[in-house]
């Protein structure tokens, strides 16, 4: 238990030293990144040693705190989200270094190590924390340490703007887990999770179910708890954005999986509120996502339909556990854990791909980008293996996970009953569409911003990426890759932090999925057999190539010679049948001025696709909150004396309540 | 016992072999069925074959935009609709490749087949290129849930999650009990079958420079070694797809132990009649304006789900 503990500590003593050194930025980056990379990989091997060997620590410690106790504990389910917690935060460091850097000369280097460290340290505690005081605190240390990251660009009204709303959807979030724990606290007498679990009258269950969907889900990206999440991945720098989408929204999954095992035996309602918001978050995500032209607000949707998949496999599993259906259960929530570890891995690799587009060609906006792969092949292989994953396309880990959630559905539609089973096909229908719209979304971003020739001269002289920005891509690529041909061997890893999620055994887990996980096995196979074909024919075709004329002429024009960069197909013009078919959803602006008449002008286009529930829906509530309060404004009229009077009056107050009380 | 591995073994090989050999036979025989409708004499039916030998026989011109990703991508489709090709049942032959769950990775492995052309496509920078990536996205997309939510109605059928056990259960008799359902699924596989493989009322095959295309567009820029795999790629795909609507959906087969080599022979006859009415469909149709191709589409994955309402009301059994 001294491990993760230890890596916590060197968070923060790197990230203080970071601070303190801010004057000098070699000295405050090497302090800050090395504190990152230090305990990112203790904690590493920590959360890995867990989660390979299944074992669980412990530790209490005196904690001066009304209801609070330094509760912590490690067990595979904490495990298997500090894996992303520790690794993103190293790998991330690495790209953190030239990025902070490059912009020295504005700002210091020391704040933004700092909150990143800072950031690293509450995420780690919130995953190993036991009690439910020290989960808020490390909480909100996680959330305003992030809030100051999103908001490194503050000059800028956008980033401004983007960190008002982040601030206020995490704390309206915070509000709701304030409440479920309250609640718990009140059922149970302790907020230590030993002792809320087993200890929630089923009939208090729904309520903080609900609470816990709101609060952890508004962290997760949940639609429509998501409006945040588009406005701040975007405004942070990409290697933060990178560990808030790969680790910091898993950790809002994980409040959800961690209230799953407190509260008592689902009810099946439990199945359709996530299932609902599952495919709700799902393709409103996605078809979000295929309509941006900012790569980073693209990935930003593209996490709200992770989580909604994510969503959905619990779905299956709490199904699986309120209808008694044990491989149901088992696979549903083996197929959403494992979803989290590949969207952290592939989701991670493609914020930090974004990151070296916006530091080399000095735009993240895919239309005027174009031929990137043949001035950086290698950052390009590993995107592509990255895209490739997300679209859940085998042989990569991106499969192997949606495999199981599909295997779960395809379980329920075949051996529950009637509601249950529509349940499950609208799962399958969802995850089918999706799957398909994601393959339009990451052709259109892969295939636009790094293949054909430069739309713009920004995207022609694009400089070299810095090593350090890309190294941490291919490690992640790698994990893809690897993950993905051992698939089934990974499943046998998450196994058991499944085991408290269906109350079962974790020992007897493994003989009871062993039909739908074997298949994993074959699947690899199958890859195999598939890496085995394409140098086969890689060979067939060099031999048949070898001595022939092999040349290099110009892109077939249909006759045409005149063709320039600019007559390519865009990223808007790829996806603009699918927007006007799924036009009804998406709230499409498009301006055109038209090139008429026998001389024409200059003629102009542009099209946006904005998420309208922000607009529709927050703004409005936002403001008859704000009409009703503002009726109470003239309560602080801005004069002192009055105020104290009111301190005076509540202090009155108060006291003759307690009389009254202690007089009963 | 160790004979009767080998013999099941052996079976399970018959498909893949006869699939590698016979696939562009179809084109050939849609060829024909065309020429024929229109009163022409039309190509030999081993037209498809002289094509191939053709192509693998010259070499490549590459266009200065393109990179690794166009050399790979038409390696890397094939070998994945051959891997395609494994996991389906033929006759009364299960395939060599089967688990439950094989037909999500069937469905996967003909997506990591599209992306390979689109992104090829994409690679060469040409507009025309990218107009057609562009639909095979969209119209792919709306095919998956057809096809998925189609199968699913097949599994709860067959309580079966593997292609080869729903085939192995898909029997006459059980057929008569659902004939509703399956034929609903049939046809939902029917129009998956057209739209993937770019037919005619989709996409039309012949019109290589018109605006019109899909398929055909994508692969403008290649040429030579590529261009064989690519063709040979779709011809695996048409006959995969096929493969899967009689192996699974139809019971076309005695299904007696020692029956296999008629089911074999069943099979393939039925699979040419499929090409056949692929021929008749693009004689007898026009191609749909392309606003209306979402639209059959979206008619397909209807009666998918129609099947499955039958499925689970019960009001056929």
């Amino acid at each position: 238990m001294t491990l993760p503990l230890v890596a916590i500590g060197v968070f923060l003593g790197g990230g203080l030293l970071a601070l303190l050194a801010g004057r000098f930025p070699r000295a405050s980056t090497a302090s800050g990144a090395g504190g990152a990379i230090v305990g990112g990989v203790l904690g590493l091997y920590a959360a890995l040693d867990a989660l390979v060997f299944g074992t669980t620590a412990s530790l209490r410690l005196p904690w001066d705190v009304p209801y609070g106790s330094f509760s912590i504990a490690i067990d595979p389910l904490s495990a298997l989200f500090a894996v992303p917690v520790f690794g993103l935060t190293a790998l991330a460091a690495f790209q953190g270094i030239p990025s902070l850097l490059a912009a020295s000369d504005r700002r210091s280097v020391g704040p933004p190590w700092f909150f990143f460290n800072l950031m690293a340290a509450g995420l780690a505690m919130v995953v190993l924390a036991r009690n439910g005081v020290l989960f808020l605190v490390a909480w909100e240390v996680m959330a305003l340490a992030s809030y100051f990251l999103v908001t490194i660009e503050h000059r800028r009204a956008e980033v401004r703007e983007a960190g008002r709303t982040y601030l206020i959807a995490t704390h309206l979030g915070t509000a709701s887990l304030l409440a479920m724990f309250a609640l718990m606290g009140r059922h149970a007498g302790s907020l230590d999770f030993d002792a809320i679990a087993g200890n929630v009258p089923a009939e208090a269950a729904g309520v903080l179910f609900l609470l816990a969907v709101v609060g952890f889900g508004t962290k997760a990206g949940f639609a429509p708890f998501h409006v945040w999440l588009p406005e701040a991945y975007p405004a942070a720098p990409s290697f933060v954005a990178a560990v808030m989408s790969g680790a910091m929204s898993k950790v809002g999954l994980y409040g959800l999986f961690r209230t799953l095992t407190l509260l008592p035996d689902a009810s099946a309602w439990w199945a359709w509120t996530l299932i609902g918001l599952g495919i709700g978050s799902g393709l409103w995500g996605i078809l979000h996502a295929m309509a941006q032209g900012d790569y980073k607000r693209l990935l930003a949707f593209s996490g709200v339909e992770n989580v909604g998949i994510v969503a959905m496999g619990m779905g299956v599993g709490l199904l699986g556990v309120a209808s008694k259906a044990p491989v149901l259960a088992v696979l549903g929530f083996a197929g959403a854990l494992f979803h989290v570890l590949n969207h952290a891995t592939f989701k991670g690799l493609l914020f930090l791909s974004a990151g070296v587009i916006e530091a080399t060609a000095g735009t993240r906006e895919i239309d005027l980008l174009g031929g990137l792969s043949r001035r950086m092949p290698a950052v390009s292989a590993a995107t592509l293996i990255g895209s490739a994953a997300i679209m859940g396309l085998p042989p990569l880990n991106g499969f192997a996970g949606e495999f199981l959630i599909f295997s779960g559905a395809f379980r329920t539609e075949m051996v529950l009953g009637s509601p249950s089973s529509a349940l499950a096909l609208a799962v399958i229908g969802a995850l089918a569409l999706i799957g398909g719209l994601a393959a339009v979304t990451f052709t259109k971003s892969f295939g636009i911003v790094f293949l054909g020739s430069p739309r713009t001269e920004r995207a022609a002289t694009a400089s070299r990426p810095h090593p350090m920005m890309a190294a941490p891509m291919f490690v992640l690529a790698a994990a893809c890759v690897l993950v993905g041909l051992a698939s089934d061997r990974v499943v046998g890893v998450i196994l058991p932090a499944v085991a408290p999620l269906v109350g079962m055994d974790p020992r007897a887990i493994p003989a009871i999925v062993r039909e739908s996980v074997e298949p994993l096995w074959s699947v690899n196979l199958a890859s195999a057999l598939l890496a085995w074909l394409v140098v086969t024919l890689a060979i067939v075709r060099g031999l048949l190539l070898a001595g022939r004329d092999v040349t290099a002429s110009s892109t077939w024009g249909c006759g045409y010679q005149g063709a320039t960069a600019r007559m390519q197909y865009t990223g808007s013009s790829f996806v603009e049948p699918a927007i006007k078919f799924f036009a009804p959803f998406l709230k499409s602006r498009e301006s055109l001025a038209s090139t008429t008449g026998v001389f024409p002008g200059e003629g102009s286009f542009s099209a946006e696709t904005r998420d309208v529930s922000k607009d529709a829906l927050y703004r409005p509530a936002f403001a008859a909150v704000g009409r009703t309060l503002a009726r109470l404004r003239w309560v602080q009229g801005g004069r002192v004396h009055v105020y104290v009077l009111y301190i005076g009056l509540t202090i009155v107050a108060l006291l003759v309540w307690y009389l009254g009380v202690s007089a009963r | 016992m160790a004979g009767g591995l080998f013999m099941t073994l052996a079976k399970s090989l018959i498909h893949p072999i006869l699939a590698l050999i016979f696939a562009p036979l179809m084109l050939g025989v849609i060829g024909r069925t065309k020429a024929i409708l229109a009163g022409r004499e039309g190509p030999p039916l081993a037209q498809p074959y002289h094509d191939l030998r053709k192509l693998l026989g010259k070499g490549a011109v590459y266009s200065r935009t393109t990179t690794w990703i166009f050399r790979a991508g038409p390696m890397i489709g094939l070998a994945s609709t051959i891997v395609a090709v494994l996991l389906v049942p033929f006759g009364s032959c299960p395939a060599p490749l089967a688990f439950p769950g094989d037909l999500i990775l069937f469905a996967y492995l003909l997506g990591l087949a599209r992306l390979c052309t689109v992104l090829a496509a994409l690679d060469t920078g040409s507009a025309f290129e990218g107009m057609g990536a562009s639909r095979e996205v969209l119209f792919s997309a709306l095919a998956e849930p057809a096809l998925l939510l189609g199968l699913a109605a097949v599994a709860r059928e067959t309580r079966s999650l593997s292609l080869s056990g729903m085939q192995a259960a898909q029997t006459l008799s059980a057929w008569s009990g659902a004939w509703l359902p399956l034929s609903l699924v049939a046809v939902a596989l029917g129009v998956v079958l057209l739209s993937e493989n770019s037919r005619i009322p989709v996409d039309d095959p012949n019109t290589h420079l018109e605006l019109t295309m899909i398929h055909e567009v994508m692969v403008l820029d290649h040429g030579g070694p590529d261009l064989a795999f690519i063709l040979y790629g779709a011809a695996l795909k048409m006959w995969a797809l096929a493969a899967l609507l009689i192996g699974t959906v139809l019971p076309i087969r005695v299904g007696l132990p020692y029956t296999w080599p008629v089911d074999v022979a069943l099979s393939l006859a039925s699979m040419l009649g499929i090409a056949v009415g692929v021929g008749v469909v693009e004689s007898t149709m026009a191609r749909l304006r392309m606003s209306r191709v979402p639209q059959l589409l979206i008619f397909a994955t209807t009666l998918s789900t129609l099947a499955l309402v039958f499925e689970f009301g019960g009001l056929i059994r």
